[in-house]
């Protein structure tokens, strides 16, 4: 690795890097103002490295949550990672150790960075990758530390802080809106987060709105594919 | 009161990077050797991401009692706001820092 790659791996990760220190910063004060200190700041940064899991692990922590709750929630939260790995194959091919590490550290962001970033002449793309996938975690970390010591140290009123998880959702759920080819799903989560609301609680509505869902979706599959089947193909003729 | 002792918490928070990492690296051992996923797959994980985020918003939300004051109305302007921040820049950092600090002025000066 040489000086040059560094310097193009610092400038492609900067956007990261703003994100991810606000983010990691809001997650850290929220974990500090629930009584979890920059030791279980960094623990969580450092082991489970999601952002939006890390932002719902704050509130299991704080209400308590059935383990097979937590399961699931993590289950479903991050199961668009597995269409980023899907898509990851070849990248990741022949890069050995650090494969592991690579899967690993697969954020929304650094599979965005990967597929967006051209490889600096002469580098060695793995190396380039594996340098982007590391300086983001490092961001992260730092994020998430400096957030709880500020919390920790300087004691302003932090009610409503946990807003922050929710903006999060909104702003991710608001992009989805505008650019996917179909809002069926979108509604669809919503309606079964309502109903299993309503009929089952406020303790008890994950499990039956996320098997509701599936449910749904498997009823409505050929509708649905055929809503963004037909997207893709008006985009091919344009 | 925490509702989980210190042993509860790390081992919650290791289940769920356990978890996590699970979900990143199915693709790998599963389709790593050339073979395609199944159909069923490949949709679920098109349509979920979009249904679980929205899931999570209303999720977010169940604490709102929308029938005693102040009805949900601090959340309700917030988000709006969110919204509005976002589709007009597009910045996620600018719609989330924005959204949060107007609710927490709203409900600890406001409401």
């Amino acid at each position: 690795m040489n000086k040059k790659m560094f310097q193009a791996a610092i400038s492609a990760t900067i956007p990261v890097l703003l994100g991810y220190l606000t983010i990691g910063i809001a997650f850290g004060v929220m974990l500090e103002s629930i009584g979890y200190n920059y030791l279980w700041a960094g623990l969580m940064s450092l082991t489970i490295y999601a952002g939006s899991m890390q932002y719902v692990t704050v509130e299991i922590l704080s209400k308590g949550m059935r383990i097979l709750d937590v399961i699931l929630i993590t289950l479903f939260i991050n199961c668009r990672h597995m269409v980023y790995g899907l898509s990851m194959l070849d990248k990741f091919k022949g890069m050995g150790k650090r494969k592991g590490y690579m899967i690993f550290s697969l954020t929304d962001e650094t599979y965005a960075l990967l597929n967006s970033t051209t490889v600096p002449l002469g580098a060695n793309p793995k190396t380039f990758y594996f340098l982007i996938a590391l300086l983001n975690q490092a961001y992260w970390v730092a994020g998430s530390l400096i957030g709880s010591v500020a919390g920790s140290l300087i004691k302003f009123n932090t009610t409503g802080i946990d807003f922050a998880m929710t903006a999060l959702f909104v702003v991710i759920c608001t992009e989805q809106w505008i650019s996917y080819p179909t809002r069926i799903p979108a509604i669809m989560g919503a309606f079964c987060a309502l109903l299993a609301l309503i009929v089952f609680g406020k303790q008890n509505m994950i499990l039956p709105a996320m098997l509701i869902l599936i449910l749904l979706f498997f009823i409505a599959k050929n509708p649905i594919e055929n809503k963004l089947n037909k997207k893709a193909n008006m985009e091919v003729e344009d | 009161m925490q509702p989980y002792t210190t042993s509860q918490a790390l081992i919650t928070i290791l289940i769920i990077a356990g978890i996590t990492f699970f979900t990143r690296a199915v693709p790998f051992f599963l389709f790593g050797k050339k073979e395609i996923p199944p159909a069923i797959v490949i949709y679920l994980g098109k349509v979920l991401p979009p249904a679980v985020i929205a899931l999570l918003v209303v999720y977010c939300l169940k604490n709102v009692s929308v029938f005693e004051y102040p009805y949900g109305l601090p959340q309700l302007i917030s988000i709006i706001v969110v919204v509005i921040l976002h589709v007009w820049k597009r910045n996620n950092l600018v719609s989330i820092f924005g959204g949060t600090v107007l609710y927490m002025i709203l409900v600890q000066y406001v409401f």
